[in-house]
C-alpha cells in the first residue's frame, strides 16, 4: 500500500500486484433491483480482479442489444443513480476490489457533477468510464472535480484512434486505458481476428505509461487469454450479462468466472 | 454573429461534441474539412446546380391572399413543399452527399422520422449511385407507410428501430450505432440541426438557402429584404434554422418557432421541448432535452412523426435561452385544423409538421401592415392517412 503514508488508489495497486486482470462489467439493478451488491460480492468471491458497475440509461449509444436490454430492464426495475448510491453505501464492507462506474453523461449531469463525484467517493468508487465524455470536455469542465474526489477517469481508444491522440489520452489517464477491440458497439462476438491482433501489437509497442485493458467482444477463455498476451488484462461485459440473464446465482457466477480464467 | 456557432462548436451553453471515442475520427474529419469543402467554388457550383435542376430551386415565395385576409396581416409562404421529394430536407441531403463524396465515403446511413429525410437521402443516394441504409422507428414506419415504400423504390434499405418509443430518437440511436460499427467507409447524413458539432452548423448552412432566397424574393415583391416575422415548425429544427439563418443577427426580424404539444403540454403526451426540457446531452450535443428527474430521456409524443423528438438542436436551445425567438406549443388538434384551413383557403395540403407552424396564426396577432413569412416546410402527401383518420374536413 501507500509508500508516502497515503493509500494508493485500488486501480493502480492492482496493476502493481497482478497480471492478466479480469474486469467484469454488469448493469446496476439487473437482473433484479437489489442484485447489485450481491453480484459484486459473487464476482469477487469467484476471482474477478476489478468491477465495473453500469448505470442504466435509456439511450446507451455505444452499447449493443445485450447491454441495451439489461439497461432497460434495470430502469424498469426502478434503478436510478440515487437508489444506486443508496444500495452501494455498504459496498466497501463487502468488496475490496477496485470498482469503476460506467455511465452516460446525461443522468450524471442531471444528478449534478459534483454531487455525483462526492457520492462516488463516499461509497468507495475508484474510477469512472463515461463513454460520451470526450477528452477536451473532460479537461475543460470535469477533471478538477474528478480529481478532487480521487476518481480516475478511464478513456477509450479504438483501432481508428490516431497515435497522436493516443499519446494525449495516455498523458491524461491515470489507472488504465480501455482499448476497444474493434470498431464496434459492445456485444459478444466470436474470437479475435488477426487485424485486431495487429492493432493490439501496434499499441503494445507504443510504450504507453498506462496499463491497458482490452474490451468489447471478449467473451470466453480463448479471447480473454489472447487479450492478456497483448495487454494487462481484459474486460468482459455482454457475455457476463448474458450469463446473468440465464442464471444469476452465486454458483453460476463462480462457474462463469472460472471458465474465463482457466 | 451572436447566434452562430462559436469556435468550440457551441451556441452559448449548448452544442459541443459529446460522442464516444469510436466516432471521434469521423467527427474530427468533418470538423476540420467541412468549411473548406463547402466554401470551395467547385462544391458551390455543383451544389447550386443540383438545387436548381434536381430540387427545382428557387422555391416560390407565395403571397397567400386569402390566408392574409383571414388573419389581417401580410402572409407569404416559402414553398419548400415544392422541393423535389416534398420537403426542405433535400437541401441538406444534397449538401451532405456531395461532402461525403469528397471525403471518399462509399456508403450512406440516415435516420428518419416522418420519412421525408429518409426519402431525400434515398433520392440523392440513387442519384450518386451510393448504398443507402435508413433507420426508422417501427411506429413511424406504420404511420408514414408511403414514405417507407418510396425509400425502397429509390433503392434504400429501411431498417426498423425497435427500442424505446420506436420513433425518431431510437432511429437516431440505431444510426449512430451503425456508424460506430462502420466508421471508415460510411458517412452519416443527419437530417436536422442536431448531433455533435459540426453537424448543427453544417446542416444549418445547407438549409440557409431558404432564407437567402427569402431575402431576394421579398426585395422583389415588397421592396425590403427582411420580414417582420418569420415562422417555422421545430422538430430538430432544420427548416427553422434555414428560414431564420440570414435573419439571426437582424433584430428587426422576429423569429417564431412552433413545437409539437401533442395532446397538450401537461398531459405527459407531448414533444414541446422548450416547455418540458432541461439541459442535457443526447445524440452528441448538449441541448434542451425532455427527461425524467433521473436523467432518462423521456419518450415524446406528437401526431407528427417529424416533430416527435425529445430534444431540439443546440442553436434553437440558445435562441430560446436568450429570448431571441418566441416559442409556441401547438397541439395535434390545432395543427390538424390549421392544415385543413390552409388546404381550403389556399389550395395547399401541408405536411402535418408544417401545420404546427400554421397554427400560430390562431395563437398570436400580427399587425395589418406587417410582413410575415411562414416556412411551408413540406407537403401533406405522406400524411393523407392521418388526415383521413383525424382530420375534420
Ligand atoms: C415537412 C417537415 N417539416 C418539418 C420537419 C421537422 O424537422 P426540422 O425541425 O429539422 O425541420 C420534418 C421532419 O421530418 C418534415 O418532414
Amino acid at each position: 500500500m501507500g509508500i508516502q503514508g497515503r493509500v494508493m488508489n485500488r486501480i493502480n495497486y492492482i496493476f502493481n500486484q497482478k497480471k492478466d486482470i479480469l474486469n467484469v462489467y454488469f448493469t446496476a439493478g439487473y437482473p433484479t433491483f437489489d442484485d447489485t451488491i450481491r453480484v459484486a460480492g459473487s464476482l469477487q468471491d469467484a476471482g474477478a480482479d476489478m468491477l465495473e458497475i453500469g448505470i442504466p440509461f435509456s439511450d446507451p449509444l455505444a452499447d449493443g442489444p445485450t447491454i441495451q436490454e439489461s439497461s432497460s430492464k434495470a430502469i424498469e426495475n426502478g434503478m436510478t443513480i440515487h437508489k444506486l448510491f443508496h444500495e452501494l453505501k455498504d459496498l466497501r464492507k463487502h468488496v475490496e476490489l477496485p470498482v469503476l462506474m460506467m455511465g452516460y453523461l446525461n443522468p450524471i449531469i442531471r444528478y449534478g457533477i459534483s454531487e455525483f463525484c462526492e457520492a462516488c467517493q463516499r461509497v468507495g468508487i475508484d474510477g469512472l468510464i463515461v463513454p460520451d465524455l470526450p477528452i477536451q470536455e473532460y479537461l475543460d469542465d470535469y477533471r478538477e472535480v474528478f480529481m478532487e474526489h480521487e476518481l480516475h477517469n478511464i478513456f477509450l481508444i479504438s483501432p481508428n484512434t490516431s497515435e497522436e491522440r493516443i499519446c494525449q489520452i495516455d498523458e491524461w489517464s491515470d489507472g488504465f486505458i480501455y482499448m476497444v477491440s474493434s470498431s464496434s458497439i459492445t456485444g459478444a462476438k466470436k474470437g479475435l481476428e488477426s487485424r485486431q491482433l495487429d492493432y493490439f501489437n501496434r499499441i503494445d509497442k507504443m510504450n504507453l505509461k498506462n496499463a491497458r485493458l482490452i474490451g468489447f467482444g471478449i467473451s470466453d477463455h480463448a479471447s480473454f487469454s489472447k487479450a492478456c498476451e497483448y495487454a494487462h488484462g481484459a474486460i468482459i461485459g455482454s457475455a457476463f450479462i448474458n450469463q446473468l440473464k440465464n442464471d444469476a446465482s452465486q454458483e453460476a457466477i463462480k462457474n462463469f468466472i472460472k471458465s474465463i480464467k482457466n | 454573429m451572436k447566434y452562430q456557432v462559436d469556435d468550440k462548436g457551441y451556441y452559448g451553453k449548448f452544442g459541443g461534441a459529446y460522442i464516444p471515442e469510436m466516432l471521434y475520427p469521423n467527427i474530427e474529419e468533418l470538423r476540420l474539412s467541412y468549411l473548406s469543402i463547402i466554401d470551395s467554388d467547385e462544391f458551390k457550383n455543383e451544389f447550386e446546380e443540383l438545387l436548381k435542376n434536381f430540387v427545382g430551386r428557387p422555391t416560390p415565395l407565395y403571397s397567400a391572399q386569402r390566408l392574409s385576409e383571414k388573419y389581417q396581416t401580410k402572409i407569404f409562404l416559402k414553398r419548400e413543399d415544392l422541393c423535389h421529394t416534398g420537403a426542405h430536407k433535400v437541401n441538406n441531403t444534397i449538401g451532405q452527399i456531395l461532402l461525403a463524396k469528397r471525403l471518399g465515403k462509399e456508403k450512406i446511413i440516415a435516420e428518419t422520422g416522418a420519412g421525408q429525410h429518409g426519402v431525400a437521402t434515398a433520392a440523392v443516394c440513387a442519384l450518386m449511385g451510393m448504398e443507402c441504409v435508413v433507420y426508422m422507428g417501427e411506429v413511424d414506419m406504420n404511420r408514414q407507410k408511403p414514405n417507407v415504400e418510396r425509400m425502397k423504390i429509390l433503392g434504400a434499405k429501411v431498417r426498423p428501430a425497435k427500442s424505446g418509443s420506436k420513433t425518431l430518437k431510437d432511429a437516431t440511436n440505431e444510426a449512430m450505432r451503425h456508424w460506430i460499427n462502420n466508421p471508415v467507409e460510411t458517412h452519416y447524413i443527419i437530417g436536422s440541426v442536431v448531433g455533435p458539432h459540426p453537424y448543427p452548423d453544417m446542416v444549418a448552412r445547407f438549409q440557409s438557402v431558404i432564407s437567402a432566397e427569402i431575402q431576394i424574393q421579398l426585395q422583389e415583391q415588397e421592396g425590403k429584404n427582411a420580414p417582420d416575422h418569420i415562422i417555422a415548425c421545430v422538430g430538430g429544427g432544420s427548416n427553422a434554422a434555414g428560414a431564420f439563418y440570414h435573419f439571426l443577427d437582424n433584430n428587426d426580424t422576429n423569429l417564431i418557432a412552433a413545437e409539437a404539444a401533442g395532446l397538450g403540454v401537461s398531459t405527459g403526451r407531448s414533444a414541446a421541448t422548450t416547455q418540458l426540457g432541461k439541459s442535457g446531452v443526447l445524440h452528441g450535443s448538449k441541448t434542451l432535452l425532455m427527461q425524467t428527474d433521473d436523467g432518462q430521456v423521456a419518450e415524446p409524443y406528437s401526431i407528427s412523426a417529424g416533430l416527435d423528438y425529445p430534444g431540439i438542436g443546440p442553436m434553437h436551445a440558445h435562441l430560446f435561452d436568450t429570448g431571441r425567438a418566441e416559442f409556441f406549443d401547438v397541439t395535434d388538434e390545432e395543427a390538424m385544423q390549421a392544415g385543413i384551413e390552409l388546404s381550403k383557403l389556399e389550395g395547399i395540403i401541408p405536411a402535418i409538421e408544417t401545420s404546427h407552424a400554421l397554427a400560430i396564426f390562431g395563437k398570436r396577432r400580427f399587425g395589418n401592415e406587417e410582413v410575415v413569412v411562414l416556412n411551408l416546410s413540406g407537403r401533406g402527401d405522406k400524411d393523407l392517412e392521418t388526415y383521413i383518420k383525424q382530420g375534420k374536413y
